[in-house]
């Protein structure tokens, strides 16, 4: 699409306020834990105390007969699901599993699990009540670190579990769910021509994405078997789905509708509470709201993967990396489903590397099963790789970026697990950052800087839109995709512009599940993309609809009428002598020229392109305490183009700061009986305000010439080269190399106590 | 238990409701005085998200018993707009983008508001250590700093640009 190539926007590319900003500056915007029915009960729901335990017997009379209880509900009160994993590979699904993770049945398998849940006239007759429930438990021994499960010995989760992937099928049962592995080229040759090989293996802890609007929602379920939900998610249509699949019900017989949502960061991607509220509003005949408290956020619902990875690179002493082997072992929490997947097709994604390997393992242990985070999988896998590059160019005494020049993916690469890539923007960005003022900028004592770099595949897939004309001229446009930050204000630009009318006559919302078609979710970078091109999609409909109804008035054919700036035009001169119709004259002549105007739209969009990185970091290490103080911090991100600059650079500086938090702080702490030792956010430290410097970004604009403005989808890249820019900055300013995060103060302190330099 | 019968102000309106002991003013707020702007995010102080004015103090009103309200001036973010005209802060917010999913924003615009109230001229370091006890995950808090220096400079009647 040539429109891509255009640089003449009008509206692409501007900062104007967003639809629903005086809503949330003010207050009265709806989130998921704001709405209430009349006659809505409280609802609560009991959770494991134990890391792992067979439960012989629940007992819920006393419950039952507490005055003010509702309704009571355990896993049996759940269909069963079949035991099949479905969906394509990356991002398979089984129901048999998710069903016993939204409530134990057999065991409960982490700190945490909901193992039975009540409804009460009020939140005290709810705890109460929960705490009258009485569970048979037979604690088992359990493990929460990835490489001790893996371990041949280790207590295993599923007695019956065998490993995937691997031929032939194993028999021997253990928490390895799945086996991947995805090969380019002759590895071992590329180690045998190489000069220099260095194998180095990498820890990752488990980290939470830190929402600050814990999960909540309010269900009714009426009596002719209509299901509402009032949901805080990334996707109201995949709660529906997913709700009714746990429950057995129709997809006509749920409706969603979408709350404001407080941050998810691919946490609100799959479901916790939502067939839990239904399940009770229907045993208890009356509304239900069910909302989780921070430290239930920790426990039970998804963090990202702690990980362990082995790498083995070899490069020559010109730079050229010669061949990549990988081992990936990601924590899939309790049950099956770690992004380890992701981390193997990413981790050498930068590179055109001739020779490559990437073993993965899916884990399972007991600890809350993982949910997608940012870039799920990307990171934990740049953090080995772009410290390896980190090492590898001091030890042949070349210039970090220039090495990932030297090295870095073009047009045409081949990639593991097949393809090749499609896409520029890499060398941009290393390039935006080396001409940066910031790259060669002074340094003081105990200071250091680093550069690191990560890819992202960004999504495309399902998205529906509607845009509707009004009888005053002004434009509605509603889509299915929650937005978190940002995105009605990029749809109403998208339409503004494709109209050729005022960012301001124009309306974005965000549509229930029966008023727009099904919208996958505000998840993979893909909404400004897909959900962009269903809008624009809608708008031209209109456009075509509106040079119908000129010519109509004015007796040609439509073929005769351009739409340009907003108005009908005669296409030349030979058309004859007619004034230009304006949307707004268009719109007060609707009723007369063939009714209301609008038009819906639905995508199932292919040809999104990747998400690429590269950041520096600039850090000051206190020798004393082993305090790391980010000074400087710049995101070179490649955006394709940016529709709203403000809240592109919002995302590179969001992903950023997540980056830096999970590198230098956040981890998941455990107890010697495998408890959560850190559920609050005293104790599991996000970055605050006084933490860090201003964020500064570079926009690098690549179009994507399959989208109508170019866009790449710009949500979750910015994360992935983040742990590995802070860890080659400690390095520099410490001598120390960290292969483990966090690199918190204790263990920088240790590490700094260790003689001698390291690179 | 009997319920207290409480007599406040709130945004400069008198209120009177009942609570049990145990409810917390944020409870209050949001479940029997339908005020949902203050939000709870972790119910234990840390996250400043449910941040309000009690006579002019800065409190988490998670950490605050709904009785303790009885005789005080409360504030909170459903009185800092008059009318339809927003507070300098809110205006700034919403041209600086400084919101991404927009739950931590009425709590950073409350405690940001009892900042310039004191100092109408802070540095940017103090921004950043008066929000520190404001969580948000999604800005990397960026554009929040610039929009407070922003609207303080506003409100000295500085021209900016």
């Amino acid at each position: 699409m040539a429109e891509a190539l255009r640089k003449d926007f009008k509206i692409i590319g501007t900062r104007p306020v967003r639809p629903d900003g005086i809503p949330k500056v003010t207050g009265t915007a709806k989130f998921g834990a704001d709405f209430s029915l009349p006659g809505t009960l409280f609802g609560k729901i009991l959770r494991s105390p134990h890391a792992h335990a067979r439960i012989r017997k629940i007992d819920t009379s006393k419950a039952a007969a507490l005055p003010g209880v509702k309704a009571v509900i355990t896993g049996a009160d759940f269909p069963e699901q079949k035991n099949e994993f479905i969906g394509p590979e990356r991002t398979a699904v089984n129901f048999w599993y998710m069903t016993r993770n939204i409530m134990a049945r057999e065991k409960a398998l982490y700190e945490g699990h909901a193992v039975a849940a009540v409804a009460a006239s009020s939140p005290e007759i709810a705890e109460k009540a929960a705490r009258l429930i009485e569970i048979d438990y037979e604690v088992l021994p359990h493990v929460i670190d990835v490489d001790a499960a893996m371990a041949p010995d280790a207590p295993l989760l599923f007695e019956d579990m065998t490993t995937r992937g691997v031929e032939p099928a194993p028999t021997r049962p253990t928490n390895v769910s799945k086996r991947l592995e995805f090969k380019l080229g002759d590895v071992e040759k590329g180690f045998a021509d190489a000069d220099i090989v260095l194998e180095k293996t990498y820890k990752t802890e488990a980290v939470h994405q830190g929402y600050i609007e814990t999960h909540a929602c309010l269900a009714r379920y009426d009596a002719d078997g209509q299901g509402e939900l009032w949901s805080s998610s990334q996707g109201h249509f995949v709660v529906r789905n997913l709700t009714a699949k746990l429950l057995g019900m129709r997809l006509n017989d749920l409706k969603v509708n979408p709350a404001e949502i407080g941050g998810g960061f691919g946490g609100k991607t799959v479901v916790y509470l939502e067939p839990v509220a239904m399940l009770l509003s229907k045993k208890a005949g009356h509304p239900v709201r069910l909302a989780m408290t921070r430290a239930e956020v920790f426990k039970a619902s998804g963090p990202t993967s702690g990980a362990s990875i082995t790498l083995k690179i070899g490069i020559k002493k010109d730079g050229t990396i010669i061949a990549g082997d990988a081992a990936l072992r990601y924590q899939a929490g309790a049950v099956p489903g770690s992004p380890v997947m992701n981390g193997c097709l990413c981790i050498f994604a930068c590179y055109a590397i001739p020779n490559q390997r990437a073993i993965g393992y899916d884990v399972v242990s007991n600890r809350p099963k993982v949910a997608a985070y940012r870039a799920p999988g990307s990171g934990i896998a740049a953090f080995a790789v772009e410290s390896t590059l980190d090492i590898l160019a001091k030890q042949i005494g070349m210039d970090p970026i220039e090495l990932r020049l030297k090295n870095a993916t073009r047009i045409g690469a081949p990639m593991l697990g097949g393809g090749k890539m499609s896409h520029e923007g890499f060398v941009q960005t290393l390039q935006a950052i080396r001409n940066h003022p910031a790259y060669s900028a002074p340094l003081g004592p105990n200071q250091g800087r680093g550069v690191a770099s990560g890819y992202w595949f960004n999504g495309g897939g399902e998205s529906g839109a509607s845009v509707y004309v009004n009888a005053d001229g002004t434009v509605v446009v509603s889509t299915g995709s929650p937005d978190i930050g940002g995105s009605r204000a990029s749809m109403a630009m998208m339409a503004a512009e494709t109209l050729g009318i005022p960012y301001d006559q124009v309306r974005a919302g965000v549509s229930d599940t029966t008023t727009v078609a099904y919208t996958h979710l505000t998840a993979g970078s893909r909404v400004t993309f897909a959900t962009g091109l269903a809008v624009v999609g809608a708008t031209n409909k209109v456009i075509e609809d509106l040079r119908a109804r000129a010519a109509k008035i004015w007796g040609v054919d439509i073929e005769a009428v351009d739409w340009v700036d907003g108005c009908a035009k005669p296409s030349s001169s030979n058309v004859g002598k007619f004034e230009a119709l304006t949307l707004k004259q268009l719109a007060a002549q609707a009723s007369a020229t063939g009714g209301p105007i609008g038009a819906a739209h639905a995508v199932n969009a292919a040809k999104q392109a990747p998400g690429f990185s590269t950041q520096l970091c600039d850090i000051e290490v206190d020798p004393e305490t082993g305090r790391a103080t980010v000074l400087r911090f710049v995101v070179a991100q490649d955006a394709g183009r940016a529709i709203h600059r403000s809240y592109v650079e919002g995302q590179m500086q969001g992903g950023a700061v997540q980056g830096i938090g999970w590198a230098l702080n956040e981890e998941y702490i455990y107890d010697e009986k495998g408890r959560l030792a850190n559920a609050g956010f005293l104790d599991y430290r996000m970055p605050v305000a006084s933490d860090l410097p201003m964020i500064e970004t570079v926009v690098v604009e690549v179009p994507n010439n399959d989208h109508p403005f170019g866009v790449k989808g710009v949500g979750e890249v910015n994360i992935v080269p983040t742990m590995a820019a802070v860890a080659n900055a400690i390095t520099a300013a410490t001598g120390k190399r960290m292969s483990a995060l966090p690199m918190s103060p204790p263990r920088l302190l240790e590490a700094l106590g260790r003689p001698g330099k390291e690179v | 238990m009997a319920k207290h019968h409480v007599t406040t102000t709130i945004n400069g309106e008198s209120v009177e409701f009942l609570c049990d002991t145990r409810q917390t003013l944020l409870d209050v707020l949001r479940d029997e005085l339908e005020l949902t702007g203050s939000k709870e995010g972790c119910a234990s102080g840390d996250c400043g998200a449910c941040s309000v004015l009690v006579d002019g103090r800065l409190v988490c009103s998670c950490l605050v018993l709904g009785v303790e309200a009885e005789g005080k001036s409360i504030e909170t973010i459903e009185g800092m707009a008059k009318g339809d005209k927003l507070h300098p802060l809110q205006q700034k917010f919403l041209e600086h983008a400084a919101l991404q999913c927009g739950i931590c924003t009425p709590g950073f615009l409350v405690a940001a508001k009892a900042l310039l109230d004191s100092n109408p001229n802070p540095t940017e370091t103090e921004v950043r250590y008066w929000l520190a006890g404001n969580l948000c995950r999604c800005t990397g808090y960026d554009k929040i700093i610039r929009a407070v220096l922003d609207a303080a400079a506003e409100m000295r009647g500085e021209t900016h640009g």
